[in-house]
This record gives structure tokens, sequence and C-alpha cells, in this order.
């Protein structure tokens, strides 16, 4: 098990493996659909410092506001990567991020994108909605939540060990690739 | 030897005392044009949200027991029961998509659907509002979210199927069918000769098939498929949702239908997918088939695939008004 605190270096990045377990501390920012083709498309600078060196986990969360006004998770799991795929590598790239968390995976243009800036993709349990969010210590802030309506919002939050697997490094490893391949092989002797 | 989690659900009385229904509430169902549903469908939504059917539960444990002690697949299927166990005692969403809400109605003569729909509508934004369930319902273009689970023009959202029946009792099902699983859902058109599929039943095994294999671990597996040979291209799809609603393990009442899914669910959990995708002897934990008649020309198969967090409950409003929930 390896712990991990973020902000994230390029060098700490580099020696993460597929398969490797990792206990994620530190702030995360969350974004999904709408924020990645925000970022892609208009390359806001504001976010440059919030995101450098940190990792951001796609997840559209249930929130709960409490009486003071702060905001607490209630669910938390991840969602499905791969819309991504068309924004993330440049995403990466242009904010310098380490690490991307979510679920079922990415495509070849990520992984490529992994490679050449220096950052992971975490996998996490999809579906585990309230064991992740029982990890979540504290929201942080929040962007964007009235232009982009509550899951879509940029949430920033601390957690403490919170639980992933490398299943995408930063030399070009993919665990989806590898089970793809071996599925499509099986696959072929079911259907014969 | 790894920690094997033991599900854990909170007892009936536990879930009765927390219901949102008061004490001893009742329907008056020879008052039909009186009836209010609002209330014991809130209930319905607070038990769909937090809580899996037994059957999805002993599936995952069950595959669970399969895997490799200590392996990945074994620790993935060991925290679903973790989070299980989590949402149910605190009667918080068991996932942060808590999907699309689907109902299916069914009543005796005399229900007015209009005035249900209202009560149902009233319900989930009383559900949304609870934090029962996340505002999942946006608008296409703009993405926009109405915040309330409301399709405000269109009422599309949430989907409520009815259907009257000649029996006295009111039987409502939901399901909370996620966005992920939902995108792993597809519709083939036989003869499809990039699969090879003809139009028999060894075709058909080949859509199933190929849609898992395509389907990977991005609909959050082990998956529950429900499957509808014929149809058209909206009925098809409706049926194999409906499907989803079976209760894992209750046999098929065709025989050939039976056998289909009894070796497909064998051969399937063959092809190494895996909890999550990562690997692993539990890619699916059941599926449904089932066969409709279709137009000459046309032969669909319409695959929908359900997450391992398969939320669906049933409450049936007795004969005498004695409401009651299987969950």
């Amino acid at each position: 098990m390896i712990r991990l605190t973020t902000p994230i270096t390029e060098d700490q990045i580099r020696q993460l493996k597929v398969g490797d377990e990792v206990l994620l501390n530190g702030r995360v920012v969350l974004s999904r659909d709408i924020g990645h083709k925000y970022m892609k498309e208009q390359k806001p600078e504001w976010l440059k410092p919030i995101l450098e060196n940190m990792v951001i986990y796609h997840c559209g969360p249930v929130v709960r506001k409490n009486e003071d006004g702060s905001w607490s998770f209630v669910a938390a799991g991840p969602t499905t990567s791969i819309r991504e795929e068309p924004y993330q590598a440049e995403v990466i790239d242009t904010y310098k991020v380490r690490g991307v968390i979510g679920k079922g995976g990415m495509g070849k243009k990520t992984s490529e994108g992994l490679r050449k800036t220096g950052a992971v993709y975490l996998h996490a349990t999809g579906g585990a909605g309230s064991l992740l969010a029982e990890r979540v210590k504290r929201v942080v802030d929040v962007k964007m939540l009235e232009e982009f309506g509550s899951p879509e919002a940029f949430w920033i939050i601390e957690v403490e060990d919170f639980p992933l697997v490398v299943t995408m490094d930063s030399h070009g490893g993919s665990l989806h690739e590898i089970v793809a391949q071996q599925s499509q092989e099986r696959a072929k002797t079911l259907m014969a | 030897m790894s920690e094997c989690i033991i599900p854990t659900l909170t007892s009936s009385e536990v879930v009765e005392s927390k219901s949102v229904l008061p004490k001893g509430w009742k329907a008056d169902l020879s008052n039909l044009k009186a009836l209010d549903l609002t209330q014991p469908v809130l209930e319905l939504l607070r038990r769909t949200t937090s809580r899996l059917p037994q059957d999805v539960i002993e599936a995952i444990v069950k595959g669970r027991d399969e895997e490799e002690d200590g392996s990945r697949a074994f620790n993935t299927l060991n925290d679903m029961v973790r989070n299980i166990n989590l949402s149910d005692g605190q009667v918080t969403p068991l996932c942060q998509d808590t999907g699309s809400i689907i109902f299916w109605v069914r009543h005796p003569f005399g229900l007015s659907q209009r005035a249900a729909k209202k009560q149902i509508r009233e319900a989930v934004a009383r559900a949304t509002k609870n934090v029962w369930l996340r505002p999942n319902c946006v608008e296409s273009l703009s993405g926009k979210n109405s915040g309330n689970n409301m399709d405000p023009f269109h009422e599309h959202h949430p989907a409520i199927h009815f259907e009257e029946w000649d029996r006295p009792e009111i039987e409502i099902s939901v399901m909370q069918k996620g966005g992920g699983c939902e995108n792993v859902g597809a519709q083939y058109r036989l003869p499809d000769a990039a699969i090879g599929a003809g139009r028999d039943i060894k075709g058909v095994r080949k859509c199933i098939i190929d849609a898992v294999v395509k389907a990977q671990g991005q609909g959050c597996s082990p998956g529950i498929l429900g499957v509808a040979i014929g149809g058209d291209r909206v009925t098809g799809y409706e049926k194999s949702k409906e499907l989803i609603l079976r209760k894992l393990g209750t046999p098929n009442a065709d025989p050939k239908l039976d056998a289909l899914e009894k070796e497909l669910t064998k051969d399937l959990n063959t092809l190494g997918i895996g909890p999550m995708g990562y690997g692993g002897h539990t890619t699916v934990l059941g599926l449904m088939v089932e066969e409709m008649y279709r137009h000459p020309a046309s032969f669909y198969v319409s695959i929908s695939y359900m997450c391992w967090s398969s939320r669906r409950g049933t409450l049936t409003l007795a004969a005498s008004g004695q409401p009651s929930y299987d969950l």
C-alpha cells in the first residue's frame, strides 16, 4: 500500500506502476463532463493554481448543505471516465495535473497524455458511494456551482486514505487494455 | 485469509421505525379518487436508494466467495458489501448516481393516472430534497440541471408506466437506473454480419456476449442483464429494462430461455472481466431473457445492463389498504 499526499511531484508519479494500491490524502478537485469541455475549450486561468500537481476526480456527488452553510458529501463514488477521453490528455497537460480518479479506465489518447505529462489514472470502486464519502473529510470550496449544477461543479475536497488502484501508469501500462484483450480473445471462443 | 465482510442489513422493525408513513397508515382503496400515493412512494424511494434486494446481495457475496482470497476482485466485492451495510445503516444513497427513476404502476379500474403521476412526481421531488436522490435531470443541449429531478416541460422524467389490471390491489415498482450502466446497453439488428449473428438463439447469444465484452467494467460490473428478443426499437428496450425487476435466481418460465440464461451466466463469467473490469470470475450476477413477437422484417435484440447496485423495489397496497414493501 502506497500513501500519497497532494500536491504530488512528477518523480512520485513516475514510480507508480499498474496494480499499485494507493491511499490518497489531501486536496482533490472534482470535475466531469461539463467541466472537462469547459477546461479544454476555454482553458480558464483561475483553475491553474487549483489544479497544478493535483488530482482530478471524475465524480458527481450527492451533497447536503448544512445549516451553517457548509457542505457535506453523502455519496461520492466515481463516474465513468471514458466520456472525458476527448478532453483528458489536454487538460492534464494544460494544468499539469498528476492524477485522474475515475472508473472504467480510459483510452489510448489519455494513456499517451499520462506518459507525456507524468500522471496516472487511479481507479476507485464504482457504486461505493457511501464508503468513499466517508473518506471525504472536508469540503473546502466549490466553483461554478450555479453555472454547472451540483453533479458537475468543481468541488474542492480533502480526502483521507482514499482507496485507489493504479490501473494506468505514466509508462504506457494499462490494466484495462490487458483485460479487454484477454476477454475479447475468450469471447471469440465462446462465439465460435 | 482476508476478512469476509458479512452483510448486516437492518431488521424490518428498524426499517419500519424510520418509515415516513405514519404508524398504522392505510390506504382506502374503496375511494380511489381520494387516494394520495405521495407518502407511500416517498417511503419506497427511501428504501430503494439505500437498500439492495436480498437476492442481489446474496449474488454479490456468492461472487466474492468464489474469487481468489485477497485478489483485487475479492477486495472489490468485499468493498461493495461494506458499502451496502453502510448505506443501509445510515439511510444514505448506495451510489452518488441515484439514477434515472423509472416506475411501473399496476392498478385497478378507477385510479386517475393523471393524479397518480402528479403524486409520484411530488414524491420524487421530495426524495431529492431529502438528499435521497441526486438531481439527475438536465436539459439536453444546455446541460442545465432542473434541480429537482423533474422534467418541467415534457414530463418524461421520472418515467412512469401505467397498466390497468383486473386485480384489486395497487402495485408500484421502481428502478433507479444509473447513467454509467445505461450507457453500455445495446441494441442489435439481426442478422449482424459484424459479429456473425443470425436470426436464431445462437445469434442472440452472440449479441449478449458482444455487449458484455464491449461494456467491460464501465457499467459497474458485475452486471445484471435484461434481454428482449424481438419487439421494435422502443418496446424491445422497454421490455429489457422491465426484466431487471425479476428476482435473481427465479427460473425463466420458458425452458429454452431458462437454459440460455443459465448457460450464458456461466460462460460470461469465464470472460475474465470481473468486478469493475479489474479481472476476475464475477462479471455478471445473472441475466433475464424474454421473447416478444416482432415484425417479419425486423429482428432486434435489446440489452439493458444494470450495475451491481441494482436498486429496485415494489410497494403493494393490498385490497385492505395495507401497504407492504419488498425491501
